[in-house]
């Protein structure tokens, strides 16, 4: 069980919070636009990284804030927690 | 077969102290082409060989796998097989998995211990029941041996089983089917790997695939740890790593990779003779030959590649496991392991063609592969010798998540498979 | 007793508190400190299980957790027996009573014997190959194979002891109190650390507390008694945490550690009662420290397995600190030193030695020139190749090793005894180490493995990171704690060493015999029998690597982990395959580092702690009037209320009736409820929900379904507006906490820009809902001040109101199809409102109905409910409410999936009502909807969602969804049930009031 570095709460057992898969992934503007493929590409398609990932958390059982972090998902480690609306930092 | 597997044989070595068995499969290096590479030496792998040159006739096949065959998540899960799946499309797949099963062992003449001593699925809330009789009805449509159990009925089953109604969550009902199981896992890896080996495929092991070689829109080879391997086709069976072969051949999935764990108890004298599974509450539990009771645990809900799980997803499980069986507190946990399940957004694996010809996946089998090893072999298999798929995996396919048309079996897998 | 094997004072013997047990049904005594098999290696009793493939005789064969034969099954027959034990850890009590395990009918007597004779059929592997015909049969061997498999037996009644958990949060947590992790803890403790020091003994100070060898002095002090001054040194430091009988069990990653502390295993039963037995510690350390110690290795020869044959250090630990012999007439085998620190403890207790068999040519040390002087017999450069003796060894034969050491040469000599005291030298405890994820180098010289890289803030210090000598370990400790602390501030700045040892060591992994490998058992897994000739037998055939081999061989698979012979393994195999340590894997240690009882696990969430249960403000009335409860989600819901000899379905009938044509009261607190506020929260309504919310007026309330982003229908519930920027709207009750979180997903991350707050009020307001023709009279009661009046408070709208000063939402909404009315009032009223309602509905008939009413009284009208009559595949269309997804909205949570060529499709699964051809038939929820029973195999178009009796309708009803159902109504299909087939019409899903006249009916 990790522990995660809170935004706003600062450090915490993992299992206070809730993972909410790969981050950056913006639902699109104008869904209708997009053909079935496109918007399957959005609803499913994952990058799945072994490696640095970013990805979205919640602080479920906290300040129920989201939040991004950047964890090498090949063990475990995490690199960099920022939050919603801020570039992912480069590796 | 030079190195036919019976009792006469076991008679006939112990006279010269064992030392005259064959190997059971070779260990060559990679050739520099061959017709077909499977990705992946687990069980849905080497049963893909094994099928490829038994039934389609192909014989310039490798297996490459990057540990040792078997090591991933058929050596790690909790070896139940079943086939009460809801829809028609997944009973079909399952049904045609057991009907091998049934004959697995004599089929390799490699004992996989295939123990029909049934499958309950426990009910705990009404909605579990309403599910479990639709589910029961479907089964039995499909020709399935499903059948629905009062609380009684499942308390004479398997009677060690807390059927008092005051318990927090009590049991209401259940499903069983009869001919489901467990087998040996690792029994199965190598006993496909014998048969695939004896009809000249080559496995090789210790050699990790780094990349996958495309001209244009077909595929043209894999980088490996062990050089360049030209191959006409690529069946990928790489379980957790699917998404990581897909990203090398430029391709992305509707997976997540995450982290599912088991544990065994210390072995002791049979006191479990069936299988029994619990969604709503979430233990399932079986005891092996050995005498170690098998219980499998959940999957966390991040994504991972360290086969390592939180102790939380443990926890919880043995909670639910003394729940229901308030006999086993004083039981001791021997092992605690995790591996690396590929789960997709319907609970259904693919076994499918890409948009890359001679690109072929089979994965998101999730939390409950092991029951289908060798049907998915043997589907893949003409999947890949057709490039077109058999009529039992068609639904399988990766379109299937742009057309909408999925075939959720979150009732029926949930998160213990 | 014949033999005198007792000796007195010992360092943990308290021979004045004698303790009597029972082992198989005889009576022994012992004394307080001894452990089971300290007591029984007292009584001359070696024989103790059988091992598990070939039910050979077994005995003790070391002094702590590593043990993989003395496992006894405790207290059988009773609720508090447990399998498996190792009576090496065991501390006796009054009343202990132990057995053996697998054996049949006895230890002495065990009928699966047979089976060491049935050996050569049984190599590697053996049932891969065969039980294979006839194919039917595999049921028929396989059950004896499972009777005949399994150790001890499982308890079958549920466990009497409790158990807890307690978090930790420690600056340095030190695992072991040995010398260095005591050495460690006084560094740390001293510098102003939180620091905890664990230990699984039940005393501190490891091995070298019982060190009194003139061979091995710490400034001039002898060792146990330099460190005892240690211990008492810390034990009075205020930031120093110590536990006993603590064993960590498991070290993941981030410094996340789980031990059990044993509280009451080594008390008598009687003195139980009430009392924790296991505390399962969660140990979050900043840094952790490793002093884990080193196992003993044993060395691998034909027949090293019979009872008398232990480690030489256990040998030496049952002497110094329980004043036990292992025997009368003693031999050594090993091939270093500490074979001689046993014989020195030995001589020094007048136990008799009578030889020291040597691997080694040469031995150069100060001890063993002191042996020697000792008249001990010495063979150098000899080996063991064989020992004798059924149930206890009896004697052994030697033969000189070859210079290579791969052969025995010369004549065979035999010796008799009846102990064997035997040492490979050690191997490193790093399990914990390893499970954390750490990775392992091979060091050649001693052919160990030890710590290389730390995957975390962690250390390993003393023997388990593979300094042996008091020397090394001494001032590596210093050393390498110091710089991991960060500290400068230490006692040991002078230290001086006196040491007799030396470390040379001759290593052979597999000792070489006259017989062929064929022919001999030397055992490398004793608790699994698994040997060397069935290691080669696996390399053999084609396992190459380790996790090849153990799963072949089951090396490592007991329940001791391998922690004697998974070296060994290692050992012969790369010594066969000719490769290096290491190449083929070093095999993964898997948590717990010893057998972790479930019941430690749990802790306290078990029985009623299990889950937590909700209960709603009104729960205790509930209870009061009998109601039948279900579970949904964690609350508590009154599922009916049966009168007297009434059963479900007469109460339902009831129920349902009353509601109906009187006045039915509901409990529905427990409906999800969230507050949502904010100059945005019209527009964030739109967004959400697939109808239109901006034109929604203040006062009125609005059905609305939610959707996933794939389309499929999530929740449901009605939202009301109660102000230009504040809603509040309801969910399911399984589906509240889902609904919120998803809200406030899409709010935070895809819509940052909406102004809107969200807020769970769920458990803030109790409702009671009021439905029936008789409704408005009861509110109008209640509430006299409100006007009820069909103009003022027509259908969907609400009202804020006030019950005896205290404030109330009165809103009217229905889900049964009635005039109904729902309070919301602060929860702690929510009881007396709820009596207020009955007692002035008590001349309306006021009816209480649980949820299988609702259920009914919705299905009468064709209400769905989310996850009972969809599952996760129907779209809103597809639920023929079409009517509620606006065409004009630009776009709302998944209305993009339902234009997708799959969801377009008009032959979907469509929700229909269903009518029985016979009226009195109520159909099977869950039951499958065909169309032609005779078409193979029969294509299923559906199933049946709901059914009930409708006692309002007289007849059955049913809701389900059946492929294109759209289109079929009036069309006759089957329902096959296991015995008969069902007739059923297809029918307009609203049985009743189509037109919604009773929404305003009064009586």
């Amino acid at each position: 069980m990790f522990l995660i570095n809170c935004p706003f709460c600062g450090e915490r057992e993992q299992s206070e919070f809730k993972a909410g898969g790969e981050a950056h992934i913006e639902r699109p503007k104008q869904p209708t636009e997009l053909s079935d493929d496109e918007w399957a590409e959005f609803l499913f398609m994952r990058k799945n990284i072994k490696g640095v990932q970013f990805e979205r958390w919640n602080h479920a059982h906290g300040c129920r804030k989201w939040f991004n972090i950047a964890r090498d998902t090949s063990n475990d480690q995490i690199k960099a927690v920022y939050k919603m609306g801020e570039k992912p930092p480069v590796k | 077969m030079s190195n036919k597997y019976s009792f006469f044989s076991l008679l006939k070595n112990a006279f010269t102290y064992h030392e005259n068995w064959q190997r059971a499969w070779r260990d060559p290096e990679p050739k520099k082409e061959y017709d077909t590479v499977i990705i992946g030496g687990g069980g849905h792998g080497l049963a893909t060989a094994f099928y490829l040159a038994k039934k389609h006739n192909m014989r310039n096949i490798a297996v490459v796998e990057k540990g040792w065959i078997g090591g991933g998540n058929t050596g790690r899960n909790t070896t139940i097989i079943r086939s009460n799946y809801l829809w028609d499309a997944s009973a079909g797949l399952y049904d045609h998995a057991l009907k091998i099963w049934e004959g697995l062992s004599q089929e390799l003449n490699y004992n996989v211990m295939f123990s029909q001593r049934g499958v309950m699925n426990l009910a705990h809330n009404l909605q579990d029941v309403r599910d479990l009789k639709r589910r029961t009805h479907a089964n039995r449509l499909n020709g399935i041996d499903a059948v629905y159990l009062n609380t009684e009925q499942v308390k004479k089953f398997c009677p060690i089983i807390n059927t008092s109604q005051d318990i927090r969550y009590p049991v209401l009902g259940g499903t069983l089917q009869r001919r489901a199981g467990t087998a040996r896992h690792d029994a199965v890896a190598w006993g496909y790997a014998r048969g695939a080996d004896e009809m000249g495929v080559d496995i090789i092991q210790n050699c990790e695939v780094k990349g996958i070689k495309r001209n244009g829109d077909a595929v043209e080879g894999i980088e490996t740890t062990k050089g360049f391997i030209k191959a006409k086709k690529i069946g990928v069976v790489a379980a957790g790593h699917s998404s990581v072969i897909a990203n090398m051949a430029g391709l992305k999935l509707p997976l997540e990779s995450k982290p599912l764990q088991a544990l065994v108890s210390e072995p002791v004298k049979p006191i479990i003779d069936t299988v029994v599974m619990s969604n709503a509450v979430h233990a399932y539990v079986s005891q092996s030959d050995k005498g170690e009771l098998v219980i499998g645990a959940g999957t966390d809900d991040y994504i991972s590649y360290s086969q390592k799980g939180s102790h939380d997803i443990v926890e919880g499980t043995l909670n639910a496991i003394l729940e229901l069986y308030p006999i086993f507190s004083r039981m001791r946990m021997l092992r605690q392991w995790g591996g690396i399940v590929d789960i997709c957004p319907d609970a259904s694996p693919i076994i499918s063609k890409t948009s890359v010809k001679g690109l072929y996946f089979n994965c998101g089998w999730g939390t409950g592969g092991f029951k289908a090893t060798p049907g998915s072999g043997d589907l893949f298999a003409h999947t890949i010798a057709n490039d077109e798929p058999h009529k039992l995996n068609a639904a399988f396919n990766l379109n299937r998540f742009i057309s909408g048309d999925l075939v959720d079996e979150h009732g029926a897998a949930a998160v213990a498979h | 007793m014949s033999k005198n094997l007792r000796f007195k004072s010992s360092k943990l013997v308290d021979e004045t508190y004698r303790i009597s047990f029972k082992f198989n049904n005889k009576t022994y005594y012992g004394y307080k400190g001894d452990t089971l098999a300290s007591a029984l290696l007292a009584n001359d009793v070696h024989l103790v299980g059988r091992s598990f493939k070939y039910h050979r005789p077994r005995g003790i064969m070391t002094a702590g957790s590593e043990e993989p034969n003395a496992i006894i099954q405790l207290h059988d027959n009773t609720s508090r027996t447990e399998p498996n034990v190792r009576a090496t850890e065991i501390e006796i009590y009054e009343g202990l009573v132990a057995s053996s395990q697998n054996c049949w009918p006895s230890v002495d007597f065990d009928i699966g014997g047979i089976n060491n004779i049935l050996s050569p059929l049984l190599p590697a592997g053996f049932y891969y190959k065969t039980f294979m015909w006839p194919k039917s049969f595999w049921e028929k061997y396989e059950y004896f194979i499972r009777k005949s498999a399994g150790l001890g037996k499982s308890p079958k009644e549920a466990d009497p002891d409790i158990y807890e958990h307690r978090y930790i949060h420690c600056d340095v947590l030190i695992i072991g109190a040995g010398i260095s992790g005591i050495m460690a803890a006084k560094m740390a403790a001293k510098n102003g650390l939180k620091t905890l020091l664990v230990d699984e003994k039940s005393f501190l100070g490891g091995s070298t507390i019982y060190d009194n060898s003139e061979f091995l002095k710490i400034n001039n002090q002898i060792t146990s008694s330099w460190l005892e001054k240690e211990i008492n040194e810390i034990s009075k430091l205020k930031n120093l945490e110590i536990k006993t009988r603590t064993s960590v069990a498991a070290f993941h990653g981030y410094n996340f550690l789980l031990a059990r502390e044993n509280l009451t295993d080594h008390l008598p039963i009687s003195q139980r009662k009430n009392k924790v037995r296991h505390r399962l510690l969660k140990i979050r350390a900043k840094k952790v420290i490793s002093a884990t110690g080193a196992i003993e290795r044993p060395l691998i020869f034909d027949n090293n397995d019979r009872p008398g044959i232990l480690l030489s250090s256990a040998v030496k630990k049952y002497i110094d600190l329980y004043g036990v012999a292992c025997g009368e007439n003693n031999i050594l085998f090993t091939n270093n030193d500490t074979a001689y620190e046993t014989a020195m403890s030995m001589v020094q207790r007048g136990i008799k030695v009578n030889a020291i068999i040597d691997n080694r040519e040469e031995i150069v040390s100060k001890l063993s020139y002191e042996v020697e002087k000792n008249n001990i017999k010495i063979f150098k450069g000899y080996t063991v190749v064989d020992t004798y003796g059924y149930k206890r060894i009896n004697g052994l034969s030697i033969m000189q090793l070859s210079k290579d050491g791969q052969k025995v040469i010369g004549k065979k000599i035999k010796l008799s005894c009846d102990s064997l005291g035997v040492s490979g030298g050690w191997t490193p405890a790093v399990h914990l180490f390893t499970q954390s994820g750490g990775k392992l180098k091979f060091r050649e010289n001693d052919q160990v493995f030890i710590p290389n890289k730390y995957p975390s803030d962690q250390l390993s210090i003393g023997s388990c990171n593979g300094d042996f000598s008091l020397e090394e370990i001494t001032t590596n400790t210093i050393l390498s704690v110091k710089k991991f602390l960060n500290i400068n501030d230490i006692d040991y700045n002078t230290f001086e060493i006196i040491t007799g040892i030396n470390k040379s060591k001759r290593n052979i992994w597999l000792l070489p015999s006259d017989k062929i490998l064929g022919k001999t058992k030397s055992f490398v897994d004793y608790q699994n029998d698994a040997t060397a000739k069935d290691i080669k037998l696996a390399l053999r055939e084609g396992f190459r690597s380790i996790e090849h081999v153990k799963r072949y061989t089951t090396t490592g698979m007991g329940t001791d982990q391998g922690k004697l012979g998974n070296m060994h393994a290692l050992g012969i195999i790369s010594e066969t395959a000719g490769t290096k340590m290491g190449e083929h894997g070093t095999t993964t240690f898997r948590p717990p580092y010893t057998p972790l009882t479930f019941g430690t696990i749990v802790g306290r969430n078990v029985g009623e702690f299990f889950d937590i249960i909700r209960r709603t403000p009104i729960h205790d009335w509930h209870v009061t009037n009998n109601a039948k409860f279900e579970n949904v989600g964690q609350w508590k819901r009154a599922w009916y209320y049966p009168k007297a000899n009434e059963n479900m379905h007469q109460a339902v009938q009831r129920e349902s009736k009353a509601a109906r044509e009187c006045a039915g009261i509901l409990d529905a607190s427990t409906l999800g409820k969230i507050d949502i506020q904010g100059t945005d929260a019209s527009e964030f309504l739109n967004r959400v929900y697939t109808n239109a919310w901006s034109k929604l007026a203040i006062g009125k309330c609005r059905y609305g379904l939610m959707l996933n982003e794939d389309g499929m229908v999530y929740d449901d519930g009605v939202t009301s507006r109660l102000d230009e920027n504040h809603y509040i709207m309801t969910t399911t009750t399984g589906g509240a906490a889902n609904v919120l979180g998803k809200l406030e997903d899409y709010l935070q991350t895809e819509w940052p820009e909406l102004d809107v707050y969200l807020s769970s009020v769920t458990d803030h307001y109790a409702t009671i809902s009021v439905c029936g023709p008789h409704s408005k009279k009861i509110v109008s009661k209640v509430i006299p001040d409100l006007d009820f009046s069909d103009e003022k408070f027509p259908h969907m709208s609400f009202k804020n109101a006030k019950i005896d000063q205290i404030k109330c939402r009165v809103m009217r909404i229905s889900f049964t199809g009635e005039q109904s009315y729902e309070i919301n009032i602060q929860s702690n009223y929510g009881k007396s409102v709820w009596e207020k309602c009955i007692e002035a509905g008590k001349d309306f008939n006021i009816t209480p109905y649980g949820t299988e009413t609702m259920h009914l009284l919705r299905a009468e009208k064709g209400f769905i409910i989310v996850g009972q009559d969809t599952d996760a595949t129907m779209t809103p269309i597809d639920l023929q409410m079409d009517w509620i997804v606006s065409k004009k909205k630009y776009d709302f949570i998944g209305k993009r999936s339902l234009y997708r060529s799959d969801t377009i499709k008009d032959d979907r699964k469509q929700l229909v009502g269903l009518l029985t051809e016979n009226p009195e038939e109520v159909l099977e929820e869950g039951a499958q909807i065909v169309a032609d029973i005779k078409k193979s195999p029969i294509e299923m178009l559906g199933h049946v969602t709901s059914s009930y009796y409708s006692p309002n309708l007289n007849k059955s009803i049913a809701l389900g969804v059946v492929k294109g159902g759209k289109k079929m109504l009036g069309q006759k299909l089957i329902i096959p049930m296991e015995n008969k087939n069902i007739n059923v019409t297809v029918a307009d899903p609203v049985f009743l009031d189509k037109e919604g006249e009773r929404l305003n009916a009064n009586l």
